[in-house]
């Protein structure tokens, strides 16, 4: 480009420079500064609206799961005053190396640190915090902590006195490991790992596994759901894409009819529809298609969260695929048709190829909705029909271990991220289609 | 004189007279109330090129799609190479397509698109191969094989849809439109192109246009469509020079129409009386009685101003120069005769062509032969 320019347009370095000779780079972004500046103040409310709604929260949950205060820092709720806890039994843990049997320094920590505890009226918050680690033990601190400026040397015999689960080395090697905020456990809690005694990490106990199986379970599901609303959308899609357009638009309002009912709505209507004395199975009896005493449990299992998540999340596959194939010039079949092809033919080999970016962005939309789903679950699911949401849920609601939600809330995240990456290499993002 | 023209496997003579292509009594209608095609009847000879002429919805380009299948005929049969196609699937009729839009497959390379009909067809891979690169050359792409159509110009994108459509040897290849999306340099290319292989191949072409001069350029015989029905069908000259109806000499090139009544009529020519009430001689042509209206019309070129050069006792009308165009190669005047503003008449630049000068009164006639009293 250098060449077609006028010689008298060059700058000492070969720079191109306006007709006054300054830099022609400094000179395009003074003049377009000024529409940017403008352009950047417009998009700024909703930059600020997704910083602050989205990324920070994202961010603090993030952050949640690697970090929990409970056993080392107490906040006054009223006076937000925050005291620094368990100290002493810090210096203790820093002193003494994992495995280290408890001595009566130990116990001398920890009945100071007990007395900190019921001054500031932390005990419960700290026990919480080992109880995640080691279910039944929120109540020994309570408990412990009430007694604490009772205590007297030898401490460890006296705090033996009060409980004699005090000298369980799970319960120390929980306090050791909760005694930094900062802790990969919850991870580790959210894939039915454990660190043993001895700090290594090992699997839960069998029966208390759940999470790994229910991610599982969890993915298992979302790829049967995204199957099956691929399934019925496909030839819908098809059809309004084909049909003339007064028609369509009649169709779309009937696909589209379940967007405009709440959510909560569509989920009870199913469940009136498929529990076992509802209308489906009554009909069958009624029919005699059955037996009254063998009506099919189709609600308050799998079965149930399959059908009414594939019917929630069918329009999130149709309106991608639908708005892919409009755009498919009916030509391009007709062509492969006068070339010799089948009509199955055709569809294998032109029609259906062309549809792939739209498939593409409606199986990602339904499989990560489908992934993160939760109320229809909840309502429909029964035992096995929970998602890993629903305890996610849990954790944030019930157990109010939200470090562990925020984990199992992390995974997900992370899982679909790399769903998402692997989606970028085999198909390309650039193929994604929306509308 | 008969031309053997080998391609690919099958000879093919273009000798033979018999229908090879046959349109009987067709009709169509997409509504159940209104006809699309009315009444189509239409021979082709083996090797013709036959283009169906006609502005848009005159149902040409329906024809078209029931010949390739992807309509059907509600009425009437289509015969191809003496088998009725009414009921034979687009695919199996062997019949190669052109899109308007071309349809070339975008996710396929031009190599793929036009393996494609062999690959249907089960030809085994080194077979394809050289056909495909033989109908490459052919069209003068063999170094573009491996792009995407949309790596390609309109022009490439052109000949890559031709070839895709001769590749797999069809007898019969038919065109809709295919040159509308082309700059006007490159549509002449390839109107030259397109004959010239059609041509070579041997092959029978039904091409649909509305563009009259692709028409005459390039077809051994013009269907001029109006209203569901042929209004002529006729090799190029006799088209635009014996038009058989007013529609035709209309829409075929440019055209003067006077109205008036048949005076009478003696043979070979006639007098007519037009409007104006001057009488002219005219060539009867779908006119049989005096006093029915006629509507007469001559080209621009065969427009007279020496009376010398007329018939002794001719008649003659009187005009005043409204406009004159120069054009180079031509002059164009625009004359107002008997009441008509809008009287073209168009001279060749000779070395001493006169230049009429806007507001001259002159005097204009013709020879009989050349003004055709049509209907009115």
């Amino acid at each position: 480009m250098a060449t077609l320019t006028d010689d008298s347009a060059f700058g000492a370095d070969d720079r191109l420079t306006t007709a006054d000779g300054k830099p022609l780079k400094a000179a395009l972004a003074r003049a377009e500064a000024r529409a940017k500046r403008r352009a950047f103040f417009l998009v700024l409310p909703l930059f600020l609206f997704v910083l602050i709604t989205f990324i920070v929260p994202i961010g603090q949950m993030l952050h949640r799961s690697v970090h929990n205060s409970g056993f080392t820092l107490h906040t006054d709720i009223g006076s937000k005053v925050q005291t620094p806890i368990m100290v002493n039994l810090r210096d203790w843990f820093d002193n003494n190396p994992r495995g280290t049997e408890p001595d009566e320094a130990a116990f001398e920590a920890l009945a100071a640190d007990l007395v900190v505890l019921r001054e500031v009226k932390a005990a419960g918050q700290a026990g919480t915090r080992i109880n995640y680690e080691l279910s039944g033990t929120r109540s020994m601190f309570t408990k412990a902590a009430r007694k604490a400026p009772k205590l007297e040397a030898p401490f460890a015999a006296a705090i033996l006195d009060l409980d004699e689960d005090w000298a369980d080395p799970e319960l120390w090697a929980a306090m050791r490991d909760a005694s930094s905020a900062y802790t990969m456990n919850f991870y580790l809690a959210a894939v039915d790992l454990t660190r043993d005694t001895d700090g290594f990490v090992a699997q839960v106990d069998e029966k208390r596994r759940l999470y790994k199986q229910l991610f599982v379970r969890t993915l298992l599901l979302s790829l049967l759901i995204t199957g099956l609303t691929f399934v019925l959308a496909y030839p819908i899609a098809h059809m309004l894409a084909t049909l003339p357009l007064r028609y369509s638009n009649l169709l779309m309002i009937l696909v589209l009819l379940p967007f405009w009912t709440s959510l909560l709505v569509r989920t009870t209507s199913w469940m009136v529809l498929l529990q076992s004395q509802g209308v489906v199975n009554d009909a069958l009896v009624g029919t005699g298609v059955l037996a009254d005493d063998s009506r099919i449990q189709m609600m308050y299992n799998q079965t149930g969260t399959i059908i009414a998540m594939t019917h929630i999340l069918l329009p999130f596959m149709v309106l991608p695929l639908y708005s892919v194939m409009r755009t498919i010039n009916p030509s391009y079949v007709r062509a492969a048709k006068s070339l010799g092809a089948t009509s199955w033919t055709a569809f294998r080999r032109i029609y259906f190829p062309l549809t792939v970016p739209g498939i593409g962005a409606g199986a990602l939309l339904v499989f990560i909705l489908a992934v993160g789903y939760y109320i229809t679950p909840a309502l429909v699911g029964g035992a096995d029909g929970q998602l890993i949401s629903n305890l996610i849920a849990f954790h944030m609601q019930k157990s109010l271990n939200w470090s562990l939600a925020a984990a199992l809330a992390g995974l997900l995240l992370g899982g679909i991220l790399i769903l998402y990456w692997l989606y970028d290499r085999l198909i390309g993002i650039d193929n994604l289609k929306l509308g | 004189m008969a031309l053997e023209i080998k391609w690919g496997d099958h000879v093919v003579n273009t000798s033979n007279e018999a229908a090879f292509v046959e349109f009987q009594r067709v009709q169509k209608s997409y509504d159940g109330e209104t006809l699309v095609v009315k009444d189509l009847n239409l021979s082709m000879p083996k090797g013709e090129f036959l283009t169906m002429l006609g502005p848009s919805g005159s149902g040409k380009t329906t024809c078209l799609m029931m010949l390739a299948g992807f309509e059907t005929a509600t009425h009437g049969e289509i015969i191809l190479d003496g088998q009725p196609i009414n009921n034979i699937p687009p695919h199996k009729r062997g019949i190669g397509m052109v899109f308007q839009n071309y349809a070339l497959f975008p996710h396929m390379t031009v190599a793929e698109n036009l393996a494609f009909p062999l690959e249907v067809r089960g030809i085994d891979k080194s077979d394809r191969e050289a056909k495909v690169q033989r109908a490459l050359d052919m069209v003068e792409l063999g170094a573009f094989g491996a792009r995407r159509p949309a790596q390609l110009s309109g022009g490439q994108q052109q000949r890559v849809a031709l070839a895709r459509a001769l590749v797999f040897e069809p007898e019969l290849v038919l065109m809709d439109e295919p040159l509308g999306a082309l700059d006007k340099q490159l549509r002449e290319q390839m109107q030259f192109e397109i004959t010239r292989l059609a041509h070579e191949l041997g092959i029978t072409t039904v091409y649909v246009t509305h563009d009259q001069t692709e028409a005459l350029t390039m077809s051994d015989r013009v269907a001029v469509f109006e209203d569901g029905r042929i209004q002529q069908l006729a090799p190029p000259d006799q088209l635009y020079e014996e038009p058989e109806n007013s529609f035709v000499a209309q829409f075929i090139g440019e055209n003067n129409t006077l109205t008036g009544k048949l005076k009478s009529i003696d043979g070979g020519t006639c007098i007519v009386t037009l409007d104006s009430g001057e009488e002219i001689d005219a060539k009867p042509v779908n006119v049989e009685r005096p006093g029915e209206r006629t509507r007469i019309s001559i080209r621009p070129e065969r427009v007279e101003f020496d009376m010398k050069r007329l018939k002794k006792g001719s008649h003659t009308l009187k005009a005043e120069v409204k406009e004159f165009i120069y054009m180079g190669d031509i002059f164009r005047t625009r004359l107002s005769v008997a009441g008509n503003d809008n009287f073209i008449v168009k001279t060749r630049n000779a070395p001493n062509q006169v230049r009429l000068t806007p507001g001259t009164q002159i005097e204009i006639g013709w020879q009989p032969e050349d003004c055709r009293a049509l209907d009115a």
